[in-house]
């Protein structure tokens, strides 16, 4: 090894190769039954709990907690698919500490929630080793649904309608399904292809089928797939990027965040994949923190996330913020890129401090940076002809349905909720229910 | 600081924390652990007579319940009594005698029921220099099947007659062993006292199987695919054990006669809450089992400190103080009207109160959207119910209503007048108040 992280410039190779191992190694490895076991004792089995209200696909989480408590975790395991079945991946990537944890009666009283989160995952995981998918399809109905996008919104729409005893094609743009589990989430929180796997498990209820590298507006029309099937389910997530409108953002060593998350996930070699030592992350979202993250587990030496508001305003929870800061990564707030400097390729960044109304004060500084991430937003990719949108996504009512009749939407790409895996995971499931009602009322 | 020495009915402890006759007792080498660590008093395991001991079985000799993360809460066990030989007991318990003088050393006896069995173990035991003996009338599981322990401890006449053999035969205080698996337990009391008993010890263990195992169908402990009831003990046992020591406390008949309180004592505070019903002391045995002999520094410490809050210079100020107040349930105060009251502070919104109370009690307990749990005083009976599910200690509590406000429950101005169910008009059997 001949690159360390003073190496100057975008170089591969900066860690010794076990480094690589254990910083990308699993972040919360799953709880053994020993832990799981004293975790789950911790549960009140709440009365109407707040942390299925919490919950945006409402498990009924204290019923898994005493299932798993009882030493049935395949039984709990069924409560969370039940209801989520990216129950694997949720339990992965959610942001437990702002939703049913947060809720959790044991984070009033004494500060420490039950580890909702990760039992979960001890329940999934126990029932995808075993291999089986405890679910079974109803009778066909004759009925055929496509669904765009292969993520989380699309797949548990599929996956829905597939038990409704429907036939279900899923098209996505990209070689893999999985979306965002797949291309968008930090490495370490879903090791050993952990998305693949849940993809494969989903797919054991039959009826479904899936034709990657088929992109609305590319290779097919919402026209078309309307006509040819009986109901469209838009799960396409944003496949565009906000940009930072500034001169000289074209400048080389300057990409979208999703991008590089996206390309380490994908890498089978990460010794192979090169970083910047000047690292510098323009956002404060989920997509920030995980390529400050990770561009600092690369080996990269200074990695700063900038963010233009105040830490209170940054959609990042508390918890990530918290991880970033203990991998080293630096969080500055309040400050907003106003030039880009460099010749050819970018060498510093240019920031001026704002206050919480994004007043301009004047005084600015400037980062080294051979590496820009920019962050600050996803956008629909409208490329396509699409039912009426609202502000910037797809407008919804109901369980998804928009202004085209026999097309719903769900996930990120759709209007109301959050942009997180649970969220589209309920909308698509939602949907899903309601395409079943219409086409069968 | 209190002073927690004890005279238990002659015999001397510098505390009242005395080890019961069970395995923690059954060596030298375990016993002088015990004394070194803090414990008052000791009740070697149970002696047979001479010959060949008998013998355990060679598989697991305990079962158990746990609560939450695996706290011990009932332990079951089939163990019969020492399976060492007798001479090397007593040359142990001689040993252990002269080194610790100031301590309280009993020995537990169980032989079989004729006269000559008794007077021979009880010679040879009075050469130890032991303190006294406690008679094994107790154990559920094994010896019973052959005619002692709880065999005898069953048939009150059995009792009486075995106590008046050791008091015929021996100087020592005699301490009689109870078992609980009988209807009323002031019967065998009784015997031990008419036969001369100094003190009686109770409870000895509780017939009981713990668990099944669900893939063999066989009780725990199982024994290659079998097992037999033992013996139930530990802090699940408290409950029955505080009874029945009650029970003996507050009985005319026996009122006076010395206990040691035995079942389930973890804490310090479990060892006054026998004192107040009655025992002299307490012995441990499944506390020790569990945490090892350590926790005997926090009964001492937590006695003493208790004592002293209370202004109480010794035990025995505290043993019997609540006996007074054991009463029949006909006795008690109809007009003491009391209603939940939830803390909103200490509320953490879990709602366990409500679902007890909506699903399985009176609908005195209402939920609004935002989780905020309020007794309606107009449906509460004051059952305690959600004082008990509450995770939260203090959280509910009951308040007393005062003479003078209408119970919205009743729709009846509450009295301070006491009232109970013999002057009570719905009762038949009433007597005129007087």
């Amino acid at each position: 090894m001949s690159e360390t992280a003073l190496t100057p410039g975008i170089v591969a190779g900066r860690l010794d190769a076990p480094a690589y191992d254990e910083n990308f190694g699993d972040l919360h490895p799953r709880l053994d039954e020993h832990e799981a076991l004293v975790a789950a004792d911790r549960c009140y089995f709440c009365h109407d709990a707040p942390c299925i209200t919490a919950c945006p696909t409402e498990i009924d989480i204290p019923l898994f907690i005493r299932q798993i408590a009882t030493g049935t975790p395949e039984a709990a395991a069924e409560t969370i698919l039940e209801q989520n079945i990216l129950g694997g991946m949720c339990a992965r990537v959610c942001p437990t500490e702002t939703l049913c944890e947060e809720a959790c009666v044991r984070e009033a009283a004494e500060g420490k929630p039950v580890l909702i989160g990760q039992l979960q995952r001890y329940a999934t995981d126990t029932l995808m080793e075993a291999g089986t998918h405890p679910f079974s399809r109803a009778a066909p109905t004759g009925k055929r649904i496509a669904v765009v996008g292969a993520g989380p919104a699309g797949l548990a729409c599929a996956h829905r309608l597939a038990m409704k005893g429907h036939e279900v094609t899923i098209f996505d743009g990209r070689d893999k399904p999985g979306g965002l589990n797949e291309y968008g989430i930090a490495a370490y929180k879903t090791v050993d292809d952990f998305a693949e796997r849940e993809v494969d498990w989903l797919l054991k209820i039959g009826g479904i089928s899936i034709e990657t590298g088929k992109r609305l507006g590319r290779d097919m029309t919402l026209a078309e797939l309307a006509g040819g099937h009986d109901a469209v389910f838009l799960g396409i997530g944003l496949g565009g990027v906000n940009a930072l409108s500034l001169e000289g953002e074209d400048k080389d060593n300057i990409r979208d965040a999703v991008d590089f998350i996206a390309e380490l996930r994908q890498a089978s070699d990460l010794t192979a994949l090169p970083i910047g030592r000047d690292v510098v992350v323009i956002g404060g979202g989920m997509t920030a923190v995980d390529a400050a993250v990770q561009a600092k587990l690369l080996g990269a030496l200074n990695v700063s996330l900038v963010y233009r508001r105040g830490r209170e305003r940054m959609n990042a929870s508390a918890y990530e913020q918290d991880l970033a800061a203990s991998k080293g990564v630096r969080i500055i707030t309040n400050a907003q890129p106003v030039a880009i400097h460099g010749n050819g390729a970018v060498r510093e960044v240019e920031f001026e401090y704002t206050d919480d109304d994004l007043s301009p004060t004047g005084q600015t500084f400037r980062l080294a940076a051979d590496q820009v991430f920019k962050a600050i937003g996803q956008t629909l990719d409208a490329a396509s002809a699409l039912p009426a949108l609202e502000g910037r996504k797809i407008r919804v009512s109901g369980a998804g349905r928009t202004s085209s009749e026999g097309i719903w939407a769900g996930g990120d790409c759709a209007s109301g909720g959050d942009d997180l895996t649970v969220t589209a995971v309920a909308e698509g499931r939602d949907a899903a229910e309601d395409i079943h009602a219409s086409l069968m009322g | 600081m209190a002073n927690l020495e004890t005279n238990f009915i002659g015999i001397r402890s510098p505390n009242p924390f005395w080890l019961a006759s069970a395995p923690p007792t059954d060596k030298e080498y375990n016993v002088r652990r015990a004394f070194e660590a803090g414990w008052g008093g000791v009740v070697w395991k149970t002696l047979g007579e001479e010959g060949p001991p008998v013998v355990n079985v060679n598989g697991p000799r305990y079962g158990a319940i746990w609560g939450a993360d695996r706290r011990l809460l009932g332990l079951n066990n089939i163990e019969l009594i020492t399976d060492r030989p007798l001479q090397t007991n007593l040359e142990e318990m001689t040993r252990v005698k002269r080194d610790y003088p100031d301590h309280a050393l009993i020995a537990s006896l169980m032989v079989p029921v004729n006269e000559d069995a008794w007077k021979s173990i009880l010679e040879r035991v009075i050469e130890t220099g032991c303190d006294g003996v406690e008679l094994n009338f107790g154990c559920p599981h094994g010896m019973s099947e052959r005619g002692m322990g709880s065999a005898v401890g069953q048939v009150p006449e059995y009792v009486q007659q075995v106590t008046e053999w050791c008091k015929k035969h021996s100087d020592l205080p005699v301490i009689v062993k109870l078992t609980p698996n009988i209807a009323d337990i002031r019967k065998p009391a009784q015997a031990a006292k008419d036969g001369g008993a100094d003190a009686v010890s109770l409870i000895n263990t509780i017939n009981s199987i713990t668990s099944v195992d669900l893939d063999m169908f066989s009780p725990e402990p199982m024994i290659d695919g079998k097992g037999a009831h033992g013996g139930y003990c530990g802090p699940a046992v408290k409950p029955i054990a505080l009874n029945m020591v009650a029970e003996i406390s507050r009985s005319p008949e026996l009122a006076g006669l010395p206990i040691s309180g035995i079942g389930g004592v973890t804490t310090w505070r479990d060892a006054a809450e026998f004192m107040a019903l009655g025992a002299g002391n307490v012995q441990v045995c499944t506390a020790a089992m569990t945490y090892g002999f350590k926790i005997v520094q926090e009964m001492i410490s937590g006695l003493s400190q208790y004592l002293d809050e209370k202004g109480m210079a010794s035990v025995d100020e505290l043993v019997g103080r609540a006996v007074p107040n054991v009463v029949n349930w006909q006795d008690l105060n109809l007009n003491y009207i009391s209603k939940a009251r939830i803390d909103q502070n200490s509320c953490i919104k879990c709602g366990r109160c409500y679902a007890a109370c909506e699903d399985t009690s009176h609908q005195a307990i209402s939920m609004s959207d935002d989780r905020v749990f309020e007794v309606i005083d107009a449906e509460c009976v004051a059952c305690n119910l959600c004082v008990n599910v509450c995770p939260v200690e203090g959280c509910i509590t009951m308040e007393r209503l005062p003479a003078g406000e209408v119970d919205p429950r009743t729709g009846t101005t509450v009295s301070d007048d006491y009232a109970n169910w013999t002057t009570h008009p719905n009762n038949p059997m009433r007597c005129a108040a007087e």
